[in-house]
């Protein structure tokens, strides 16, 4: 990455390529570095050859889920004589994840560019950017590129001079972390309370307003134009030989107790190592990493060990048992109560839990009271079996991942540093209350 | 059989082949083969929230358990409803319900009638594992005739969508998230609407309780009687709540073609007339300026006597049933006489979400029935009374009828309730019935359809049922034998009145019948 400090000689820098470049923001100096290009020649191909080399290139989603972009694509069918949308997710709420952000701050048009393309090969003329609430700079950014767009005939009824209609507005969320789950996001366009929908209907089928929708995330869209101007072989160079299904760069946000935290962009299959110690400059002087989280607080926490043998890409993380997620990376070292980390994620999550499914409502915050009571020196040894037992009714059962991504941290995070929870409940301060219902 | 026709679905719930329409729910096919999924925020009148994930079923070859409201069955699925997995799924969410859910049963008016109760001894957990202190909301009330304990509350949102999605009057939201949430009411509204009453019983917990009934009755010491609302001329079907011979509460009971799940707020709380003590207990007949207590063969006798060779001028009230109504229908035509009734007007309050159901302007149960049986409608019920004619006042006070009127009458008898203060002076016979939720009958509704309603409780004294009176007054003016039960009144209505030809107590059953022809809008109301 190019901001704050200048790109590590082993970044490969596709999407930050312009960040911290002040000229990359407004239109002039976009289209001088080669902006609006992909777009020219994307609105003179036949939309189903857009999703095709898409397909082809092998992008998936950024925002953590990981599906394939080019097939969900495919699932908008055209001529269905329905409206579609695209619903560009900008809602970067994930604890840990902040490159959403600085796509949004330095390169505005990239994303825009990217929601253009993708709103035309799905057949969409309405593209919604649902920017997170606390988001000020990147919200002031987009909306004067889209102003500069309008002005410049890049978007509206005759899209670059197509003939084709494009409308991209921004929609402001009022910042709910919910609203980043895709249905929640739609609701919260359509001006309801932000609740994630039972699927199915999927998106493709009944979206926003009950139409076909797409909702890609602002590192996916912002990927596809490169992929248009070089093509889906020039995507692919990036990936593990014996490991085709995650292809291209992706951007990481590294937090926590590290030498050099920030955006960084490598190819999908770099050694987690390398990044944490080369490109990181690895733990402050005299301390040792203790805990990796690497896609996000919703992922599995991994050991060193576990974090050291990865390979930075979608199976690579899942081979060492978490996943690549968002990839918001938070480092904790061993200076840090891990239990106390913990708990200030479940605390999170009951705080942003919609409150629609049981376990979720409840076990968010039950989790969230036995691991604060833990911390203040009021566990027993049976809160841990509870824990887990909590965790599991909370995991694959309600109608979004907010209550398993709840589970996660705490369930992994017990089972892998047991030893670090004993410790506070031996050390046990005051009597406990009996127990209620 | 059912591999015949393409629109059927076949499965296997709990090891039972089940055939269903396509797009029926999991959970919908289960109740079809007999086995309950418990559930707490599906109800069949609200559209589909999934949100309680009591409902949860193991599908066979599905990576996940199944919410089964929310999803259609498939062609050859094996549901488990009973399977280890989903019954601890179950344990888990109603562990979870319980965590702020106060241990107040004891004191809680839904005890007894409790989903979440219910299902807790079912398949809850024998001890809970909360060490914390519980999350307290104080109780609010929401206005109109309901009160919220929030700390009761399992947030199964089918109050909040039947005020948006059947009432269309949106009051009520989910305020605050996670386990802070709770149901509230938006800025400067209440629930006033006249429908509103309905969130009590669709509340499956004792968070959305009635003021009216409140601390009056515990649910087990009531006793159930299938009936009909007589508040009004839609005819909604109510189960009256008895306690120590006395009406507590009213409650709608289900039927697709009238009312689906709901009453409303009116009839709902218009019961304390039931209860009313001041109650004629006792046949009587004048001697002199006083009305004095008799037995029944007397009073009959005397009425008979009265009538002998007189025109009856018959004076009905719309709230009696068609049997009763019938028998007095019979006496005007024997005397060659005259039938009125009038009925009391109030405002219609629809309920939007729900085809043709409304509190009807016409506030009585069978001027459908009145007017089928050949009774003429008035305001003014006294208009057509000749000098000379018995005035027979069944059930109907006079309020605001003038005096004069009364006067042209030869002699009044009165079949009644209660007694009213001008019948203390004029009646010449009075003879005591027992009100409607002491008797048997029927009611026609404005669209012709006619409903049984059964006894709930003890008449007062010697009072009798209206029908038995009405037919011992015939027979002791020389018509056939008395009728010994409400169902040969009713089948005698039927061989002799086209409109009922056909119907009997044993086709009627719990959810009515539509008379012949009802097809055509309703002559009855204005």
């Amino acid at each position: 990455m190019g901001y704050p400090h200048t790109p590590h000689a082993r970044e490969t820098t596709v999407l930050s390529k312009y960040f911290g470049d002040r000229e990359a923001i407004t239109l002039e100096g976009w289209k001088k570095r080669g902006g609006y290009a992909a777009l020219k020649t994307a609105l003179g191909m036949a939309p189903g050859d857009i999703v095709s080399v898409v397909k082809d290139s092998g992008l998936r989603g950024r925002g953590g889920a990981g599906f394939p972009t080019g097939v969900k694509w495919s699932f908008m069918k055209p001529g269905d004589g329905k409206p579609h949308y695209l619903c560009c997710n900008a809602d970067e709420s994930e604890p840990g994840t902040f490159k959403d952000r600085e796509i949004m701050r330095w390169t505005p048009h990239a994303l825009i560019e990217g929601c253009a393309i993708g709103s035309y090969a799905i057949g969409a003329e309405t593209c919604y950017i649902y920017i997170r609430g606390e988001f000020t700079e990147p919200l002031v950014r987009v909306e004067s590129a889209l102003k500069e767009c309008y002005a410049g005939g890049i978007l509206g009824t005759n899209a670059m001079g197509s003939g084709k209609t494009i409308n991209i507005y921004v929609h402001r969320g009022a910042g709910a972390y919910i609203c980043g789950e895709e249905t929640a996001l739609m609701n919260s366009i359509e001006g309801r309370r932000g609740n994630p929908r039972i699927k199915p209907p999927f998106p493709a089928v009944s979206g926003v307003f009950a139409q076909p929708t797409t909702i890609n995330n602002v590192e996916t869209l912002a990927a596809v134009p490169h992929i248009i101007n070089n093509g889906a072989a020039w995507y692919k160079q990036w990936m593990r030989p014996d490991n085709p299904k995650s292809t291209g760069t992706k951007l990481y946000s590294v937090c926590g107790n590290i030498q050099k935290p920030g955006n960084y962009e490598v190819p999908m299959g770099f050694p987690f190592k390398d990044f944490l110690y080369d490109l990181c400059g690895g733990p402050p002087p005299g301390r040792k990493f203790k805990a990796i989280i690497p896609g996000g607080i919703s992922v599995p926490i991994q050991t060193v060990e576990e974090a050291e043998a990865s390979l930075m890409d979608y199976e690579g993380f899942v081979a060492q048992g978490t996943m690549l997620g968002s990839g918001g990376v938070i480092v904790i070292d061993d200076a840090q109560n891990l239990v106390k980390q913990i708990a200030r994620a479940a605390r999170f999550f009951a705080h942003e839990s919609c409150a629609q499914c049981t376990q979720c409502r409840e076990g968010t915050a039950w989790t969230t009271r036995i691991l604060e009571r833990i911390v203040a020196g009021d566990g027993t040894p049976e809160d841990l079996d509870t824990l887990l037992d909590i965790g599991e009714n909370m995991t694959g059962k309600t109608i979004c991942v907010l209550s398993d991504s709840c589970a996660t941290p705490v369930a992994s995070g017990i089972k892998k540093f047991r030893a670090d929870f004993e410790a506070l409940i031996k050390k046990k301060k005051h009597h406990l209350v009996p127990a209620v219902a | 059989m059912a591999d015949s026709n393409p629109t059927l679905v076949n499965l296997t719930i709990e090891g039972r082949p089940v055939s269903v329409p396509t797009g029926t729910t999991i959970l919908e096919a289960a109740r079809h083969a007999g086995i309950l999924v418990p559930h707490y925020c599906y109800h069949p009148a609200l559209p589909i929230a999934g949100v309680c994930r009591m409902c949860l079923v193991e599908v066979e070859k599905a990576p996940k358990l199944a919410p089964s409201c929310a999803t259609t069955v498939a062609e050859g699925q094996v549901v488990h409803v009973h399977s280890d997995k989903a019954a601890e799924a179950r344990t888990g969410v109603l562990e979870m319900l319980l965590i702020n859910h106060p241990l107040d049963c004891p004191i809680c008016d839904q005890s007894g009638e409790c989903e979440l109760q219910d299902y807790t001894y079912q398949e809850g957990r024998a001890e809970g594992r909360l060490r914390d202190p519980k999350r307290f909301n104080p109780v609010e009330d929401f206005g109109g005739d309901v009160m919220y304990t929030p700390n009761r509350c399992i947030l199964c949102t089918r109050c909040v969508r039947f005020m948006d999605d059947v009432a269309h009057d949106p009051v009520l939201n989910v305020s605050e998230r996670g386990d802070r949430a709770l149901i509230g009411k938006f800025e400067g509204k209440d629930l006033t609407h006249p429908w509103a009453g309905n969130v009590i019983d669709l509340c499956p917990v004792g968070a959305l309780l009635s003021k009216d009934s409140l601390n009056k009755a515990r649910s087990w010491e009531l006793d159930r009687t299938a009936s009909v609302c007589p508040n009004c001329s839609q005819g909604c079907n109510m189960i009256i709540e008895t306690r120590d011979n006395t009406v507590v509460r009213l409650r709608p009971r289900a039927n697709h073609e009238v009312n689906q799940y709901f009453m409303c707020d009116h009839g709902r709380l218009s019961y304390r007339w039931m209860n009313r003590q001041d109650r004629l207990d006792v046949p009587m007949v004048r001697s002199g300026a006083a009305l004095t207590g008799t037995d029944w063969e007397l009073a009959i006798a005397e009425a008979a006597r009265l009538l002998s060779g007189k025109r009856a001028f018959v004076l009905a009230s719309p709230m009696l049933s068609n049997e009763a109504l019938f028998l007095l229908s019979e006496l005007v035509r024997g005397t060659g006489g005259t039938g009125s009734y009038r009925v009391p007007h109030g405002e219609e309050a629809p309920l939007a979400g729900v085809e043709d159901l409304a509190r009807r302007a016409d506030r009585a149960a069978n001027g459908r029935g009145a007017e089928l049986l050949g009774f003429t409608r008035s305001d003014a019920p006294l208009g057509a009374l000749q000098a000379g004619d018995v005035l027979v006042v069944a059930d109907e006070e006079l309020a605001g009828v003038d005096a004069p009127d009364i006067a042209k009458a030869s002699a009044i008898v009165v079949i009644g309730t209660t007694l009213p203060p001008w019948a203390r002076h004029l009646a010449a016979v009075v003879l005591p019935v027992a009100n409607f939720t002491e008797e048997e009958g029927t009611f026609t509704n404005l669209r012709g359809r006619v409903q049984r309603f059964m006894q709930a409780k003890a008449a007062p004294g010697f009072a009798r049922p209206s029908w038995y009176v009405l037919s011992d007054l015939l027979a002791a003016m020389g018509g056939e034998t008395g009728f010994v039960l409400a169902s040969d009144v009713f089948a005698e209505l039927a061989r002799s009145r086209a409109e009922f030809a056909g119907l009997s107590y044993d086709t009627l059953g719990l959810k009515g019948r539509l008379i012949a022809g009802a097809a055509a809008p309703a002559g009855a109301g204005t």
